[in-house]
């Protein structure tokens, strides 16, 4: 029974890094677009055949005219497929080459059917 | 089926996606699949100043769902072909329905 424990906080362990390490290495990061406008940017973790979305160590970009871009993390996020408008592949250069300080603009718009 | 088919025709053409929130996308369409989910490529949003979101952005993946429009260069789709393909395929629903006969 130890060993399966080692093997169990050895996984831990390698998640934990995962998180850490992934936004400074910006591995497999992803930006999504929800029906209500929302932008979340995160590491696809893994989707399904209803484009549902596991994201980890994920944040969400709230956009405003009057204000800088404000970063909002949120974890690890499950979004249903449902609700997803579009999922883009971060060119990592660009994004770190971008100040979101001073990026203003307005929010994107909810679907509208 | 049929405008699977088509869009399936037109992988490798430059098009402009209008969603239903009003963005415009234009890009080089990779793949489409039966739910028309689209694949793009080198990717441009045509107001990037009022939509700065999707900068880092070089493809992406869009819901079929939430497609308003496809705009397609019209050398790239044979219209009479396409007509007649479709009044194939409507001939083929009437005949399965009772109600509307041949």
């Amino acid at each position: 029974m130890s060993s399966l424990q080692g093997y169990v906080d050895r996984e831990r362990l390698m998640e934990t890094l995962y998180v850490i390490l992934s936004p400074v290495l910006y591995i497999d990061r992803v930006l999504v677009i929800l029906q209500d406008g929302r932008v979340i940017v995160g590491t696809l973790a893994g989707y399904d055949q209803k484009s549902n979305v596991v994201l980890s160590d994920s944040k969400e970009r709230v956009y405003s005219t009057d204000e800088p871009v404000e970063e909002i993390p949120l974890g690890l996020y499950l979004v249903k497929g449902d609700q997803i408008v579009l999922i883009g592949e971060i060119d990592s250069e660009k994004d770190a080459s971008t100040d979101l300080s001073d990026v203003r603009a307005e929010p994107l718009p909810a679907i509208r059917y | 089926m049929l405008i699977f088919s088509v869009f399936k025709t037109l992988t490798d053409q430059t098009v402009i996606v209008e969603l239903k929130n009003d963005l415009l996308i234009t890009g080089v369409l990779k793949s489409v699949d039966q739910f028309l989910n689209i694949r793009l490529d080198n990717i441009q949003i045509s107001d990037e100043v009022r939509h700065p979101h999707m900068i880092a952005v070089k493809n992406c993946f869009i819901r079929g769902s939430v497609v308003r429009y496809v705009q397609i260069p019209a050398d790239a789709v044979d219209t009479q072909l396409l007509e007649d393909a479709t009044r194939r395929g409507s001939r083929f629903c009437y005949k399965r329905c009772p109600k509307f006969p041949d």
